[in-house]
């Protein structure tokens, strides 16, 4: 088994997810069971190989430096960016008080 | 007279370019066809009024006499994955639930551009990960397909995109839209009896798209034969400034370009894809593919991807990674649920949050994701798995030396019973061995419907080519579907 | 001495500093969208749907952002990257929408480079010294919390999020507040210089985290740790005076230095521990699956190298070397873009007036920059209007005095009047009576007059008291109402008192 109830608690605080112990029984043994299949990637010889970085030979294409020169990517659109919000205030996402 | 929801794609834009039928009858049948439907629960929302808009519309524009577009008249379905402006799109979440995106992602865009009109959003595996539409927060999509030994036993349509799938099949809309990130589209296909094509990495805009594994992720599309996904694809894909992955290339005509004339052309044979304790059937169905490739002029030789094995675990390394960061924005701070306990302070609220918004299978990958990428454990966990992807990506690189076009089965199953594979996540995972290759790869690849399982179940076969090369996907796609007359479609019983 | 040492109670401590400094990339639209930079918007104005992580958004970067990372990079001799990636950093914070920052960790746009601090005497610094830079990658700054206006909630604003920001990360090379104060404000002037950032503190353009370690002299490097944000030059200098005694203080008491967190306190001018989760530290970086491979051609690192502006250690060595400036002045006049602009401008101006080469007005025009200048405008106080101080009218001043028209004392008084009221210098010297006169009969005559009246004098001076020279000559423009010019009085005074 390569990982424990605890560790998956803290990869599940790390995700922040909150989860009941039952869930993590039941989630511990899963886990395991699909971390132990995929690492028989181990037994593959990379050495000399570079990780994957573009699947299709393709450049990064850089944007021009032009404020709102496309609606769906610009600022000034307020109401669309807050219209989903669950709390939303004086024209502000409001969150349960943060003590810094 | 046939009915108008007989017809797929190419026929209804003809038919109403031609004047036949007016855009308003299709999307009047096709909505009555959707509103019949509800037991397959493949909708989770449906949208009549959209599609009856847009078939005014052309209808409008034809009356004009101005030109019409690739897809006049005809409703599609639209995965819930897509952002549609002021429909609800919760990708089947119920992190998601009642959000009603501000803007509409460029692929659906581009379809409702070409004439297209939606019929409603489509139920999928949860976040698109699954591969029998179990996962979505809206209940199972049920297949129309069942096993012909008489039993009743509610069938998957395959996943994520089951609900295409479904809706594809069961006459209920011509054509619908999928995303494929490890066989999303070729799977769900191959179960159910249509065709379905996920084309290179890039050629489809992701913006808009609720994402999954960013580097995986491509739109596709799904209909009844390969004439109507070239159709649709055409009007899906295109060059978008937004995505910084999109390819800037021009679009091909490959409806234009179609020919089930393989002549000159190489089929390759992967040999590690026939692995251990295969179904017979499907087997056999490989092997009557050989023979049509053959029968369409095609000269068939063995090649060897010899990382394939690898591929479906390094899949499960890379796709939760990315999920893991991607689905991080679902926090119940800007858009979707907030689950706020009380006294909670702003990182319980994220974990209560996420704690109710999130169905198991993803809570599943997002932890699995947070796992490789977590200090200590990013080397020999995502590091190893993306050069396991370069090996694979050059596994067929240097299988394109000897052949155009690779020709597997899509699936390495017909349709399961709902239920049957849920206990075991891992068995489900293999749901998607054959597939996965290509979808590391970047590769385009379609599933097209190829014979019938002993219990009367659709089986698919699969083709992938290389790089850019759509044209030659279809075209063998169409080789096959020509030879293989495929007929059945699911006796109406919802 | 000038080595900075902490005397503790058992001996003396050396201060290990490394400073990260944040820093506002100028540009028009932020990083990785369409929206606006500019301060001080309405909140959450300027956020596109990408900066507020809708779901289906991507990033598309701003390539005059990487260009002016670039830019920068060249200015302190680094290493360009051609190859570089965007990595996504993952933590959960309610500034922060995607629930990561796209940054650069493994693959940074600019490599190794260095910076020059130089020698200042009084700040403690005995030589020039180099202050290596490690990297400088860009990445997407936050949005911002407000706690204070609602009892239970905490307000966001988005509209700085997305806005690029480069990371400059120094080596561990500075050994005292005064070293670290120079390197920032060095920092500052070259990204001012270069304009890639407009380097104000006050609105957050520059952040630093401050991090400190001690040791004894000689030994190894000690735990350090990282005050974050610290947004004044001033401020950076007091965080590393307080956090270098407090773990002086720590481990003389036996104690040992937490590898933390901290934050600056600029009313008590302390540093304390922030609230740090046991996660914290697990970022999970991986490279951002939505953006490919940053690779820069040839013609871009050309275009950013040739737009580079003379960078100011190139720029006080040719005020020093061509111009024949003191080393002093040359380094005062090149600390800040405005001044050296000021100064430039003036200088052509003048030269051009006179008809002489730069080199043979800039000790001129140096001192009335540095000094007469300033000087003036500073009594003034609210009664200038430095707009009136144009290149133009200061040029026509120090021409006058340059041509023995006006002295030093009526150039001042001529500027007095140019700043309070915009007035054309020539013109003030005229009606205003604020001339020298050069005029010989005049002088002779009041020259004659005062040898006359003063006989006595004349004869002692004659007589081999030479010192009384001053003495005629304070008189003879006493006389003349400062007016004379004491070029042409000293002449006349020498031929009529004969050789001596
Ligand atoms: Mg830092
Ligand atoms: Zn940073």
């Amino acid at each position: 088994m390569s990982i424990d109830r605890a560790t998956v608690a803290k990869i599940a605080s790390l995700a922040r997810i909150s989860m009941s112990d039952d869930e993590l029984d039941r989630m511990a043994p899963e886990l395991s069971q699909i971390l132990d299949w995929v690492e028989q990637l181990g037994e593959v010889d990379t050495s000399g190989v570079e990780p994957m970085t573009a699947v299709i030979p393709n450049h990064l294409r850089l944007r021009d430096d032009v404020v709102d020169a496309d609606p769906l990517t610009g600022g000034g659109r307020r109401d669309a960016v807050l219209a989903n919000a669950p709390a939303a205030e004086h024209g502000f996402f409001g969150v349960p008080k943060v003590i810094e | 007279m046939t009915e108008l929801t007989d017809l797929g794609v190419k026929a209804i834009r003809d038919g109403v370019t031609g004047g036949t039928f007016t855009a308003r009858e299709v999307a009047e049948a096709f909505n009555a066809a959707v509103a019949a439907a509800s037991q397959l629960n493949a909708f989770i929302v449906t949208t009549p009024e959209h599609a009856l808009a847009a078939a005014d519309k052309t209808d409008a524009v034809r009356a004009a006499g101005l030109p019409l577009g690739k897809l006049a008249g005809v409703p599609i379905g639209m995965k819930d994955l897509f952002a549609t402006r002021g429909v609800q799109t919760t990708a089947a979440s119920h992190i998601l639930e009642g959000f009603k995106p501000q803007y509409e992602s460029t692929v659906s865009q581009n379809l409702w551009n070409a004439g297209a009109g939606m019929l409603g959003k489509l139920n999928m595996d949860q976040f698109a990960m699954g591969s029998s539409n179990e996962t979505s927060h809206f209940g199972n999509v049920i297949s129309p397909w069942r096993r012909s030994d008489g039993g009743n036993a509610a069938l998957t349509p395959g996943g994520s995109s089951g609900g295409s799938a479904a809706v594809v099949s069961g006459r209920i809309t011509p054509a619908a839209t999928g995303t494929d990130t490890g066989g999303s589209i070729r799977q769900p296909a191959a179960l159910t009896g249509i065709a379905g094509i996920k084309p290179t990495y890039g050629r489809c805009s992701r913006w808009g798209v609720v994402a999954f594994a960013s580097s995986l992720d491509q739109a596709g599309s799904m209909a009844r034969d390969v004439t109507d996904c070239a159709i649709m694809l055409e009007a899906m894909a295109g060059f978008d400034p937004k995505d910084a992955t999109s390819l800037d290339l021009p679009v091909p005509e490959w409806s234009a370009n179609l020919s089930n004339d393989m002549r000159g052309k190489r089929v390759g044979i992967p040999r590690e894809y026939r692995v251990e304790g295969m179904d017979p059937v499907i087997d056999a169905l490989w092997q009557q593919g050989v023979a049509w490739a053959r029968d369409a002029g095609a000269e068939v030789v063995e090649i060897s991807l010899p990382h394939t094995s690898y591929a479906l675990a390094a899949y499960y390394i890379i796709a939760p990674a990315e999920a893991s960061s991607n689905l991080a924005r679902y926090d119940g701070v800007r858009y979707g649920l907030r689950e706020l306990p009380d006294h909670a302070g702003l990182q319980d609220m994220y974990a209560a949050t996420r704690a109710a918004g999130f169905g198991d299978e993803v809570k599943r990958r997002i932890l699995i994701g947070t796992y490789v990428l977590s200090a200590g454990f990013y080397d020999a966990y995502y590091t190893q798995a993306q050069k396991v992807r370069t090996l694979i990506a050059r596994d067929f690189e240097r299988a394109w030396e000897t052949c155009d076009v690779i020709l597997t089965p899509t699936a390495p199953n017909a349709a399961f019973a709902l239920g049957e594979k849920l206990a075991d996540p891992l068995a489900m995972y293999l749901n998607d061995v054959f597939t996965v290759p290509a979808s590391l790869a970047g590769l385009p690849a379609m599933s097209v419907p190829a014979g019938l399982d002993g219990s009367g179940l659709p089986l698919g076969l699969q083709v992938i080519g290389k790089p850019f090369d759509e044209q030659g996907v279809l075209n063998a796609g169409l080789a096959i579907e020509s030879r293989a007359g495929f007929s059945a479609k699911p006796e109406k019983w919802w | 001495m000038t080595d900075y040492r902490i005397h503790g109670a058992t001996g003396e401590w050396e201060v290990v500093i490394g400073l990260e400094v944040h820093a506002q990339v100028t540009s028009h639209a932020k990083l990785f969208s369409g929206a606006s930079t500019a301060f001080g918007a309405e909140p959450n104005s300027q956020v596109s749907l990408v900066d507020a992580a809708m779901p289906g958004m991507l990033p598309v970067p701003n390539r005059e952002c990487i260009r002016q990372a670039v830019r920068t990079g060249m200015a302190i001799e680094a290493e360009i990257n051609r190859w570089s990636r965007f990595d996504r950093k993952n933590y959960f914070y309610a500034d922060l929408p995607q629930g990561y920052q796209i940054s650069q960790l493994y693959h940074p746009l600019v490599g190794e480079g260095r910076l020059l601090i130089e020698a200042d005497e009084k700040a403690g610094i005995a030589e020039d010294k180099w202050i290596g830079i490690e990297r400088i990658h860009v990445e997407q700054d936050a949005g911002k919390l407000m706690h204070d206006q609602h009892p239970t909630m905490s307000y966001v604003d988005l509209n700085r999020c997305g806005v690029a920001l480069m990371e400059i990360v120094s080596r561990p090379d500075m050994r005292s507040p005064a070293e670290a104060g120079a390197y920032i404000r060095k920092l500052r002037a070259i990204l001012r210089y270069v304009g890639s950032c407009d380097g104000n503190m006050e609105e957050g353009s520059m952040r630093a985290d401050v991090n400190v370690s001690v040791r004894r002299p000689g030994e190894e490097l000690g735990t350090r740790t990282e005050t974050k944000n610290v947004n004044s030059v001033r401020f950076v200098m007091a965080a590393i005076e307080h956090e270098a005694s407090r773990q002086v203080d720590v481990l003389e008491s036996g104690g040992k230095i937490v590898q933390e967190t901290r934050l600056f306190d600029p009313g008590t001018g302390t540093t304390r521990s922030m609230r740090s989760k046991e996660d914290a530290h697990d970022y999970r970086y991986f490279p951002d699956p939505d953006l490919l491979p940053l690779e820069l051609e040839d013609d871009f690192l050309a275009e950013c190298r040739a737009s580079l502006p003379e960078l100011p250690d190139a720029k006080r060595r040719r005020y020093i070397d061509a111009l024949g400036l003191s080393p002093y002045n040359a380094h005062v006049l090149t600390a800040e873009v405005e001044t050296f602009a000021r100064f430039e401008t003036l200088l052509a101006e003048t030269a051009s007036a006179l008809g002489k080469s730069e080199a043979e007005a800039a000790t001129q025009v140096a001192n009335w920059s540095l000094s007469v200048a300033p000087g003036v405008l500073n009594a003034l106080g609210s009664e200038a209007n430095p707009a009136h101080a144009t290149a133009q009218a200061q040029a026509s001043i120090l021409k006058m005095q340059a041509a023995g028209e006006i002295s030093g004392g009526q150039a001042k008084e001529i500027f007095e009047i140019v700043l309070r009221t915009g007035r054309d210098p020539a013109e003030i010297a005229d009606t205003e009576g604020l001339k020298q006169q050069s005029d010989t009969g005049a002088i002779e005559a009041a020259v004659d007059a005062i040898l006359a009246a003063n006989a006595d004098k004349v004869a002692e001076y004659k007589a081999g008291k030479q010192a009384l020279f001053g003495f005629f000559v304070g008189q003879t423009m006493k006389a003349m109402a400062g007016k004379g010019n004491p070029g042409v009085v000293n002449q006349i005074l020498k031929d009529k008192l004969g050789g001596g």
